[in-house]
C-alpha cells in the first residue's frame, strides 16, 4: 500500500510537471505577449518597456524555470490584468468551484446509484432499456444546450431557481444538474454492471441462503462491491467536472476559477491561465489519489495481508 | 408426522434447453444422513440449490411435492422462504473459495446470520461464532473472527462456511462437498462435531460427497445420481452389500466389502461421460454405457423395489 502510494506520488508531480509544460508553451504560442499587453495603440518604445517589466525579454527556458521554481514554493506570479496575486486570484474563486463541483457530484450519485441498482435488478427487462436508453441520450446532450434549456424551463418558465449568480444554494441547482448529466451516463452504466456482477456472485448466494433481507442484499452485500470501481469514476468524474466548469461557468454566470479562466484567457492573461490549468491537474491527480485511498477502504484486498 | 425434507418428482431445466434433475425424489428424516453420490455433472448442486430456491436465474423448477416439516416450499413467498433459509434450513456451497463476501470480516458475516433469525445481543452472537469456528477445529478463533475472507486459506474458508451455516442451529443441514479441501484430521472432526449435533438435536442432512469414505462411515441412506435421476436409493449398507443398478454396481465397484472402504476412495470409474439431456428424452439415460443394455431400455423404464426401503430404475428385475 506505501509503495503503491509513492507510486502515485511520483505519477502526480510528473503529471504536474508535463501539464506546467504544456500550459508554458501553449500560452506562449499564442502570439507576442507583450504586444498583446501593451494593447493595441502602444508603441514599439512601450512594447520594449512591457517586455522588460515582465521578464519577457529573458530567454524561454529561464523564463519557464523561473514559473517552475516559483510554482513549486507556491508562488504563482501575479495577475498582468487584476495585479494582483495570482494564488489570491484563484483562492478567492476556487470556493464557487468546488460547490459546484460536488453539487454535480452528489446529483449525478443520488441519480445514478439507484438507476443503476434498479436497471441491474431488473437486467434485460423494459426498465432496463429504458435507463441505458437515458444514459445514452444524457451523454449525446452538450452541457451548454442543456444549461440554456435548464434556464428557460426551470428559471425563467417555471420561476423555481435562479438563472445566473451565486447569492444562495439555490443558484448552484441548475448548473449542478447540468455538470451532473456530464457524469451520470458512466456512472450509471458502472453501477449496473457491477451489481449484475455481484449480484450473479457465489457470496450473494450465500447472503440469500442466509434469509438477509433483500435490502441487505443488495445495499449491504452486493453495493458495497459493486461500489468499488464506481468510486474510483466518480473521483476522475469530479475532475472533469471541475474542468467542465469552465463552460457552465460562463451560461450561470458564477464566478469561479473556470469563469477567472475564460476571462483571462481572452485578455491574454498568461500566468492566471497557466495557473488556472495547473492548480486544476493537480486537483485532479488528488483526487485519483483519494479514490485509491477510498478503494483500499472499500475493498479490505487491497490492504494486503 | 411428515418428513423433515420431502422432495418428489423434481425437476429443474436451464433455459428449457439443459434438463439438470429430471424426477429426482428424496426424503430426509429427522437426525438422518442421507448421502447423494454421483459423476460429477448429474444434478447434485443443482437439486440442493432447488430445495433451497437458490438457483441461477433462468433456471426453471417444479415439482410434486417439495416441502419442509410439511410446509409446502413450491408456493411459498419470497420473504417466507427468507425467514427458513439460515434459520431451520441451511446450507454449505461446493465453493468455498467465493462464498464469503470478500467486503467484510468473518465475524461480521457470521454474526449477521444469527442477528437476523434470532433475538440476541451483537456480543452474545460473537460468542457464539467463536465457539463455533473452535468446534470445527480453528485455532485462534478470535483473531480469525476479524479476519477478511483473503487472508484465509480455502481449508479455513470452508470451515467458516460450515461453522455460519450452523450458527442458528438449522434443523436441515444441506451441505455440498462440505470436507473436500480438509485434511484428514479435520475432516473426521467435522463429521463428529455434525454427528454429534444429529444427536442432540436431531439434525437432518442432505450430504453430497464424492467420497464413498465417508459415505460408508456417516450416511444411514444413499441415493444414487445419474444425469438428474435418482437411479438407486437404499440404506447405506443394503446398497454397499446389495446394489442393484448397473450404475451402481460400476460405481462400487472397487469396494468389495461395506466397512472395508479406505479413506478418500473415488467413485469407481465408468467409461464413458454422463450424457447431456434435452427436454422431452426417453429411456434410461446410462444405456449407451451400461453392458445389459437391450431395446427396452429405450423406453419408459419402471422403478423397482428391491425392498421396503430400497428402489432403483431399471428394466432389470429385483
Ligand atoms: N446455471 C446453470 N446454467 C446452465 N446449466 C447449468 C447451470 N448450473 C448447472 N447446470 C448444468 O446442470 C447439470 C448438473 O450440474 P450440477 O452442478 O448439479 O452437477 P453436480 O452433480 O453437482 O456435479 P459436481 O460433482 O461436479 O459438483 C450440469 O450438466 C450443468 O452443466
Ligand atoms: S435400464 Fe437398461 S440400460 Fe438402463 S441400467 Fe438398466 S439395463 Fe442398463
Ligand atoms: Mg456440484
Amino acid at each position: 500500500m506505501l509503495q503503491f502510494l509513492v507510486r502515485r506520488l511520483i505519477v502526480a508531480i510528473l503529471v504536474a510537471a508535463t501539464v506546467m509544460t504544456l500550459a508554458f508553451i501553449l500560452t506562449r504560442l499564442s502570439g507576442d505577449l507583450a504586444i498583446s499587453i501593451a494593447g493595441p495603440n502602444a508603441t514599439q518604445a512601450d512594447v520594449e518597456a512591457v517586455r522588460k517589466a515582465y521578464g519577457l525579454d529573458r530567454p524561454l527556458t529561464v523564463q519557464f524555470f523561473d514559473w517552475v521554481g516559483r510554482a513549486a514554493t507556491g508562488d504563482l506570479g501575479e495577475s498582468y490584468f487584476f495585479k494582483t496575486k495570482v494564488s489570491t486570484l484563484i483562492g478567492e474563486r476556487m470556493p464557487i468551484t468546488i460547490t459546484l463541483g460536488l453539487t454535480g457530484l452528489v446529483i449525478a450519485l443520488l441519480v445514478s446509484l439507484p438507476l443503476g441498482i434498479l436497471a441491474a435488478v431488473r437486467e434485460n427487462t423494459a426498465l432496463d432499456r429504458v435507463v441505458q436508453m437515458v444514459a445514452l441520450v444524457g451523454q449525446a446532450m452538450p452541457s451548454f444546450w442543456l444549461g440554456l434549456i435548464l434556464m428557460i424551463t426551470l428559471g425563467l418558465q417555471l420561476g423555481w431557481l435562479p438563472i445566473s449568480g451565486t447569492g444562495s444554494w439555490q443558484h448552484f441547482v441548475m448548473p449542478g444538474i447540468v455538470l451532473a448529466f456530464s457524469a451520470i451516463p458512466a456512472l450509471t452504466r458502472l453501477t449496473r454492471a457491477g451489481m449484475i456482477q455481484a449480484m450473479g456472485s457465489d457470496y450473494i448466494r450465500t447472503a440469500r441462503a442466509k434469509g438477509l433481507s433483500r435490502a441487505s442484499i443488495l445495499l449491504k452485500h452486493a453495493l458495497r462491491n459493486a461500489a468499488i470501481p464506481v468510486v474510483a469514476i466518480a473521483a476522475v468524474q469530479l475532475g472533469f467536472m471541475l474542468g467542465g466548469s469552465i463552460v457552465i461557468e460562463q451560461v450561470f454566470a458564477l464566478h469561479g476559477v473556470g469563469f477567472l479562466a475564460w476571462e483571462s484567457i481572452g485578455k491574454n492573461d498568461f500566468p492566471v491561465v497557466q495557473s488556472v490549468v495547473l492548480v486544476l491537474a493537480v486537483i485532479y491527480v488528488a483526487l485519483t489519489m483519494l479514490a485509491d485511498l477510498m478503494n483500499a477502504v472499500l475493498d479490505p484486498r487491497l490492504r494486503g495481508p | 408426522m411428515s418428513a423433515l425434507l420431502e422432495v418428489d418428482q423434481l425437476e429443474v431445466n436451464f433455459g428449457g434447453r439443459v434438463s439438470a434433475v429430471r424426477g429426482a425424489s428424496v426424503t430426509v428424516e429427522r437426525g438422518e444422513t442421507h448421502c447423494l453420490v454421483g459423476e460429477s455433472g448429474c444434478g447434485k448442486s443443482v437439486t440442493a440449490l432447488a430445495v433451497m430456491n437458490l438457483l441461477a436465474r433462468g433456471a426453471r423448477r417444479s415439482a410434486k411435492r417439495l416441502a419442509f416439516e410439511g410446509q409446502d416450499l413450491t408456493g411459498l413467498s419470497d420473504s417466507g422462504m427468507a425467514h427458513l433459509r439460515g434459520n431451520a434450513m441451511a446450507m454449505i456451497f461446493q465453493e468455498p473459495m467465493t462464498s464469503l463476501n470478500p467486503a467484510y470480516t468473518v465475524g461480521s458475516q457470521m454474526t449477521e446470520v444469527l442477528r437476523r433469525h434470532k433475538k440476541t445481543t451483537q456480543r452474545a452472537a460473537t460468542d457464539r461464532a467463536a465457539d463455533l469456528l473452535a468446534r470445527v477445529g480453528i485455532t485462534a478463533p478470535g483473531l480469525r473472527l476479524g479476519q477478511f475472507p483473503h487472508q484465509l486459506s480455502g481449508g479455513l474458508r470452508q470451515r467458516v462456511m460450515i461453522a455460519m451455516a450452523l450458527m442458528c442451529d438449522p434443523k436441515l443441514l444441506i451441505a455440498d462437498e462440505p470436507t473436500t479441501a480438509l485434511d484428514v484430521t479435520v475432516q473426521a472432526q467435522i463429521l463428529r462435531l455434525l454427528a454429534g449435533l444429529q444427536r442432540d438435536l436431531g439434525l437432518g442432512m442432505l450430504l453430497i460427497t464424492h467420497d464413498l469414505g465417508i459415505v460408508a462411515r456417516v450416511a444411514h441412506r444413499v441415493s444414487v445420481m445419474y444425469a438428474g435421476e435418482v437411479v438407486e436409493s437404499a440404506p447405506t449398507a443394503e446398497l454397499f452389500a446389495n446394489p442393484k443398478h448397473p450404475y451402481t454396481r460400476g460405481l462400487l465397484r472397487c469396494v468389495p466389502v461395506p466397512g472395508k472402504i479406505k479413506r478418500d476412495e473415488p467413485l469407481g470409474s465408468i467409461p464413458g461421460t454422463v450424457p447431456r439431456i434435452g427436454p422431452g428424452f426417453e429411456g434410461c439415460a446410462f444405456r449407451d454405457r451400461c453392458d445389459f443394455a437391450d431395446v427396452t431400455c429405450a423406453h419408459a423404464i419402471p422403478r423397482h423395489a428391491a425392498s421396503v426401503a430400497h428402489d432403483f430404475l431399471c428394466r432389470l428385475p429385483a
